[in-house]
């Protein structure tokens, strides 16, 4: 139905297996799940049964090495089903990441064959009450006492707390060299000190796990900090960048599906006579709906493509496709929620929930604005 | 524990269409699957490989296109594939697929555990297991539900019934066919497609199994397939349409008169 993007056998393969995980696994059950804020861990292990958690861990431990394409075919099939799972499964790469771009060779091994084959999962801990967009403002310490860091401070909001074993933190160092400050640790479920709130209540992606997480003299070996101390910002940077494309391929699943829903229901509701398909209100409404959907899909799997290839160029195409695939997500799903009329208001039909949950994606992982203050920074340098 | 699956490959059902001037099945743009009832029993047998240790060696009888369910049962964690496939084999019954299965099955050796599906949606008979199971001289348990527990020398299974369940046990060699209740069948992994694609299938025809070909195929067959016919309509039908309310209000129209 979407156009032909010429994938590979293997990328063919990525596809259909996150397909039928979304058609048989999340779709039956995402009402559930949202209703009861229950986490998927039942998903999630079926995912990796099928292999999903390997796409892009690299083959030496364990994963297929695939890039930043691999992942963002995975991730649009799992938003096409429940971006709260998604979202619980997109978490996890970005608690991973860090590892991958910045951790020694012990570390690796240490950490990245367990998330391969699902048996651990990952999340990522920056945010603050009060370092949201300005992450540069975090307070949490990390002090070198003998052979231990000593972690002080409270994570906000953060996907995956209480669900993950691996916790990448975030936490100043040396608060007089400003943002080149900050370090990246490693921090376990269990590590002396170190706990999760209670679950928030959130207005979509319920599925998900956000918490809270505390850290009261939290003690960690030496080895566990990623990459120089001072690095932390660059690596946060990187990360980011890297996996803002799965959330726009969220974006683009999450619409597809929404979009996949008012179809059906416009051909067969009947009013006046006929289906309200034959009505060119709708049919524009539809296909407005449809034309950013594909736009938004050709522009993540451009971007995708980019930085797989550009590794030192990433900012400019992650800020564009997440802006662009998430703002179409949020006037998709509320169209989708039109067109089904008072039907889409009902709990009892999925596009209510749709439209709930697309709110997040133009918030978390650095707000639209934010986004489109990079890609402006980055306008200005590019013609300098 | 060597445990062998039967597969076979079918049109899905939902998608077949009697030609009513012909009243033969119409295959065009039909597709084939795998026999939903083999998918859970190829799931149970890769369920056991993983508690007991061992291997799974799904077969099939078919045409060669049947080799697709073959690399379908490897990806979903088969670890070898048969196809057993002859023109001579054509127009099988029960009979003769039981007899042909049996001397694949003597070709490729010795087992612990034979399972199969309750039945094909094709044909529905549900006697094929059952048939193979006596041609081996094999006991056999149908309409397993859940294998309660195994031993080094056999299992002890559930086997549904009209009211509830028989509680049996089987030493090895045995044949289960199961039901639909038993499990839930994976997600083929990606892992396991990849060496589907790879996967090198043995292929055995009538001469390699050493049929008597009197008794494969059509010659081998005492039951013929005569007629196939949809049952005349009785009464007049109609298929509401519309949201569930709009079926509710004109079902509800329909009834008022029965009052």
């Amino acid at each position: 139905m979407s156009m032909d993007y010429f994938l590979s056998e293997e990328q063919q393969m990525i596809v259909d297996t996150a397909r039928q995980i979304t058609d048989e696994r999340i779709i039956p059950n995402r009402a559930e799940l949202d209703e009861k804020h229950q986490f998927p861990r039942q998903i999630l292990n079926e995912m990796a049964r099928a292999d999903l958690f390997g796409v892009p861990i690299p083959e030496e431990y364990g994963g297929f090495g695939g890039g930043c394409f691999d992942i963002v075919l995975t991730v649009e099939q799992l938003g096409r089903g429940c971006i709260g799972v998604g979202t619980a499964f997109s978490a996890n790469f970005l608690g991973v990441y860090p590892i991958i771009l910045a951790g020694s060779p012990e570390m690796k091994a240490k950490y990245l064959p367990d998330v391969a084959t699902g048996k651990k999962f990952g999340a990522f801990g920056l945010t603050e009450a009060n370092a949201g967009s300005d992450a540069s403002g975090i307070q949490t310490t990390a002090v070198l006492d003998g052979d231990e860091w000593v972690l002080n401070g409270t994570k906000q909001w953060i996907t995956n707390g209480g669900e993950a074993q691996i916790y990448t933190v975030v936490a100043i160092t040396d608060r007089s060299r400003g943002p080149r400050g900050a370090s990246l640790f490693v921090v376990e479920e269990g590590d002396p000190g170190f706990s999760c709130g209670p679950k928030e209540k959130k207005m979509g992606i319920r599925a998900s796990s956000t918490t809270e997480l505390i850290f009261k003299d939290c003690r960690i070996p030496k080895d566990r900090i990623i990459g120089r101390p001072g690095t932390g910002f660059i690596t946060v940077m990187k990360t980011l960048d890297l996996s803002r494309p799965g959330i726009a391929a969220l974006g683009v699943g999450l619409a597809q599906g929404a979009l996949d829903v008012a179809v059906t229901y416009a051909k067969q509701r009947n009013q006046f006579g006929k289906p309200i398909i034959a009505f060119q209100a709708v049919q524009h409404m539809l296909a407005d709906m449809a034309i950013g959907i594909e736009s938004a899909r050709a522009l993540v799997y451009a971007a995708a493509k980019h930085i797989q290839e550009h590794p030192k160029d990433m900012s400019k195409a992650s800020s564009m496709c997440k802006v662009y695939a998430t703002d179409v997500a949020m006037k998709v799903t509320t169209d989708a929620v039109q067109v089904l009329g008072g039907y889409g208001y009902m709990c009892e039909y999925p596009v209510e929930k749709m439209m709930r949950d697309a709110k997040i994606l133009q918030i978390y992982e650095g707000t639209n604005q934010i986004q489109r203050n990079v890609i402006g920074q980055e306008l200005n340098k590019e013609y300098s | 524990m060597k445990i062998i699956v039967c597969i076979k490959q079918v049109p899905d059902a939902k998608d077949v269409r009697l030609d009513p001037i012909t009243n033969t099945l119409a295959r065009e743009g039909v597709q084939s699957i795998m026999n939903p009832y083999d998918q859970y029993a190829l799931e149970e047998a890769v369920r056991l490989k993983e508690k007991c240790g061992g291997e799974v060696t799904v077969i099939s009888m078919g045409p060669p296109q049947a080799e697709e369910v073959l690399r379908q049962a490897i990806s979903c964690g088969a670890d070898s594939a048969v196809l057993i496939s002859d023109r001579a084999f054509a127009g099988a019954d029960t009979w003769a697929t039981a007899y042909t299965l049996e001397h694949a099955i003597k070709k490729i050796g010795n087992f612990d555990l034979i399972l199969c599906g309750k039945q094909a949606i094709d044909g529905d008979t549900a006697q094929v297991g059952p048939g193979l199971a006596t041609r081996h001289g094999i006991p056999y348990i149908t309409c397993v539900q859940r294998i309660r527990a195994t031993t080094e020398t056999g299992l002890i299974a559930e086997r549904m019934m009209d009211d509830g369940f028989d509680v049996v046990a089987v030493d090895y060699p045995a044949l289960l066919s199961v039901v639909k209740d038993i499990n839930e069948p994976r997600v083929p992994s990606i892992k396991g497609k990849m060496k589907a694609k790879k996967a090198e299938i043995v292929r055995l025809n009538a001469q390699t199994i050493e049929a008597d070909p009197a008794c494969i195929g059509l010659p081998g067959s005492p039951t013929k397939v005569v007629n196939v016919f949809p049952p005349q309509a009785r009464g007049v039908r109609s298929v509401l349409t519309g949201t569930l309310d709009e079926q509710i209000d004109q079902l509800v129209e329909k009834l008022l008169p029965y009052l």
